[in-house]
């Protein structure tokens, strides 16, 4: 197998992945923020994270769809192992990401304001919760360098629960849901006309905030554990890269913090943006070369060059058509 | 039930959900593009209701589409992830295609739905276009996959394993036109006549309403076309199989034995063991006509495949006599609205042609199920046809009971919940005396 190519694509794949986070994440705060939705604008909260994500959710979604993609054609073993190891979390992730955009759909088009569409708006806020923690819980597994080969013999536990069912992985779980809910409610802060309302997000923001910071030291205490994920808490505290990474989520964190407090709400949402961003990168530099660790890395596993090359074009090509209808998309309903 | 027959099941339950969803998907942007299209034309207000009723139905359907889909896409790794190891790089091409035209579907579904009030009426109508094509291309982009199971090409093997392949010559293989032209056919016809026969329903009751009426001549526009076309793809599908799928055809026609002015099967029941047919009508030479074009052309049967490499004759037979008796029946249905519109009758006020419309209404996506069926059983018990047995290709992983059981709630919940959405929201919200209130 030739390796050129490799680097670029998985790249490309953390991109994707990113992307993911921060749009798609954030519409699943939104769903998190409707089950928690309180107070006199109770409503008016429902009402504004619909409106907000009726028209972008579907094109957010496909970001995780690019991913699997990716996977599947550019590291075929990656996606193997990912899909037989971690077939529970995943599939019950799947379920989750159903439930959530039927019941979100069903929702928006039941107009009648009676208890069957205010059913249908539970089901959709309860998904919207669930499925961050499954995926959370699934990137945790995958950090914690437990997805290893089945081994024969070994049993169901110890070969398809085992490896996700961790503590860490867990506390990442609590993590991503944290860190969506933080997401939306610092869009959500934009997206508000009325000042009232906008106060309400403005609160959520700072509180969520705050469980970022508590459920992320939960679980770099538990990546630091023999157990937990040795590789990641390594790259996480004594790497050469581990201080500039982390220097930067906190200056992204504190910024995004102080801008909430004094109602730059524009400076909140790129520096929520790139808090979330550099955790997911200072997340794949801690575990580069490894995919999948302990393992499978980026050069081992790619597919070869005659694929890659094409995928490269497809990607170009792709990019080209994307990039305009996405500017076009944002452009028609979020420019304010 | 044993582990590789759940997964089986739980594909086939995935796939039967999805395609309904994901053939809506394709033909219903072009109803509401022709709809919209007529209010910019003409200003006639029933249009633009009709465009705008269309779209909710659409939104719904495409949203559940959606998500169905990503549970398949998932789902070929965590059921068949041997296959997707050694397939991916293969026929990953195709999929990375799609998953850029399911982007710009999304998009661009996002900009219609939404922004009726935000942007100038052509630019969207133009979305509503995009829509339409970038669907009609992810469709084509998946069948290519599916059509590489079928028949690969690409692949330089040595002793059954592979030595190199080229992901180009997989995505040309000789499958890929066929199946992609009949399955973009069956889309149009299936929601096409499906629509009509909604609107026929109520037509039925009320044979003045501008509303349903314009709603069944855009619907019949779109499917009655496709439905009359569906034979004629469905006979390059069929010469193709006699060339390259042989066994497959001879398990969808139970043909055991090898010959030439073979005979047509209509009905009947196969048996393997005792290699007849049971309860079945045979039309001498009809399958070497249908298969070449030739009475007396000879036709493989499945003495000349091993018997362990039979797939499934009953599901292969059953699902072939069902799609090809449901598609004539919507052909000729088609057919008789055309020669109505053609004589200048007016269609709201054939009765007649208005029940056979309603009792065509499910039969496309019926039949699509049943040419699925046939597609995804008759290639049994390979799942790269001649390269990888579909039980090397399965998950080691026990237990696949559960998530099949799982699954299977899940979509039938889901089901009810989208038709009772539909009914509350579609069929029973009011329409006015002359049916442009909304």
């Amino acid at each position: 197998m030739s390796s050129s190519g490799a680097l670029p694509i998985a790249i490309v794949v953390m991109l994707a992945l990113n992307a993911y986070a921060v749009l798609a994440g954030a519409d699943f705060g939104g769903g998190v923020w409707d089950l928690f939705a309180a107070g006199r604008n109770r409503d008016l909260q429902r009402r504004l994270i619909a409106d907000a994500m009726s028209p972008v959710w579907e094109a957010n979604h496909v970001w995780i769809i690019l991913v699997v993609v990716l996977l599947f054609t550019c590291f075929p073993p990656v996606f193997a192992r990912f899909a037989i190891v971690l077939h529970v979390p995943v599939t019950l992730m799947l379920i989750g990401i159903v439930l959530r955009g039927s019941a979100f759909i069903f929702r928006s088009y039941e107009s009648r304001g009676d208890e069957v569409q205010r059913r249908w708006g539970r089901l959709f806020a309860v998904a919207s919760l669930i499925t961050p923690l499954l995926l959370g819980t699934i990137v945790g597994a995958v950090a914690s360098g437990k997805v290893t080969a089945p081994v024969e013999g070994a049993g169901f536990v110890a070969n398809y629960v085992a490896p996700w069912a961790t503590p860490f992985a867990f506390a990442v779980g609590g993590f991503a849901l944290c860190l969506f809910g933080f997401l939306a409610a610092v869009y959500l802060t934009l997206e508000a006309k009325e000042p009232d309302l906008r106060e309400d997000f403005r609160r959520r923001a700072l509180v969520s905030g705050v469980a970022v910071l508590a459920s992320a030291g939960i679980a770099l205490l538990f990546s630091l554990r023999k157990s937990g994920a040795p590789l990641m808490g390594h790259g996480l505290t004594e790497a050469r890269h581990a201080l500039p990474v982390q220097v930067s989520v906190a200056v992204a964190a504190i910024t995004a913090m102080v801008a909430l407090w004094f109602r730059r709400f524009v400076l909140a949402r790129v520096a929520a943006v790139a808090q979330v961003s550099l955790i997911l990168w200072g997340w794949a530099l801690s575990q580069y070369p490894y995919l999948i660790p302990p393992d499978l890395t980026i050069q081992a596993t790619v597919a070869p060059w005659v694929t890659i090359r094409l995928v490269l074009v497809a990607l170009g090509a792709g990019a080209v058509v994307l990039v305009p209808s996405l500017w076009y998309l944002f452009r028609v309903f979020k420019s304010r | 039930m044993p582990d590789l027959l759940a997964a089986r099941s739980q594909m086939a339950i995935s796939l039967a959900f999805h395609i309904v969803f994901a053939m809506i998907g394709i033909a219903m942007p072009v109803l509401m593009v022709l709809a919209e299209r007529r209010w910019i034309k003409t200003g006639d207000p029933v249009a633009l209701d009709l465009a705008k009723r269309w779209s909710k139905g659409t939104a719904i359907l495409f949203a559940v589409g959606a998500v169905s889909g990503t549970v398949l896409s998932f789902e070929l790794g965590l059921l068949w992830p041997r296959f997707m190891e050694f397939a991916g790089p293969i026929i990953g091409m195709p999929f990375s295609l799609e998953g850029f035209a399911f982007f710009t579907e999304a998009i661009f579904l996002g900009i219609y739905l939404y922004g009726w009030n935000r942007i100038p009426p052509r630019a969207h109508l133009l979305a509503g276009v995009l829509v339409a094509v970038s669907g009609a291309l992810s469709a084509v982009f998946v069948v290519i996959a599916n059509a590489w199971m079928n028949y690969p090409t690409g692949l330089v093997m040595d002793a059954g394993r592979v030595v190199s392949f080229d992901p180009l010559a997989a995505m040309a293989t000789p499958a890929a036109f066929p199946q992609a032209l009949h399955m973009l056919l069956a889309a149009y016809a299936a929601t096409g006549l499906a629509v009509a026969g909604v609107h026929a329903l109520f037509l039925l009751r009320r044979p003045d309403q501008a509303f349903h009426r314009r709603a069944l001549g855009l619907a019949l526009l779109v499917g009655a076309p496709a439905a009359v076309l569906l034979p004629v793809s469905g006979d390059i599908n069929g010469r193709f199989l006699a060339e390259y799928q042989p066994a497959k055809l001879a398990a969808a026609e139970s043909l055991f034995e090898t010959q030439t002015r073979a005979p047509l099967l209509i009905g009947g029941l196969p048996d393997g063991d005792e290699k007849k047919v049971r309860f079945g009508i045979e039309i001498p030479g009809g399958l070497s006509l249908l298969a070449f074009h030739d009475l007396d052309a000879e036709v493989t049967g499945l003495d000349r495949i091993p018997r362990e490499l039979w797939p499934p004759l009953t599901v292969a037979h059953v699902s072939f006599q069902v799609m090809i008796g449901l598609g004539s029946f919507l052909a000729l249905v088609s057919v008789w609205a055309g020669w109505t519109v053609f004589r200048r009758r007016d269609l709201a006020r054939q009765r007649w042609l208005l029940r056979a419309l309603v009792l065509a209404a499910p039969m496309g996506f019926i039949a699509t199920e049943a040419g699925w069926f046939l597609t995804e059983v008759g290639r049994q018990p390979w799942i790269i046809n001649g390269v990888m047995k579909t039980r090397d290709a399965v998950t080691p992983m026990p237990g696949l009971i559960v998530p099949l059981l799982g699954f299977t709630l899940l979509y039938v919940l889901l089901s009810i919940g989208v038709t009772w959405v539909l009914y509350r929201q579609i069929v029973r919200s009011p329409v006015g005396v002359e049916g442009t209130s909304l």
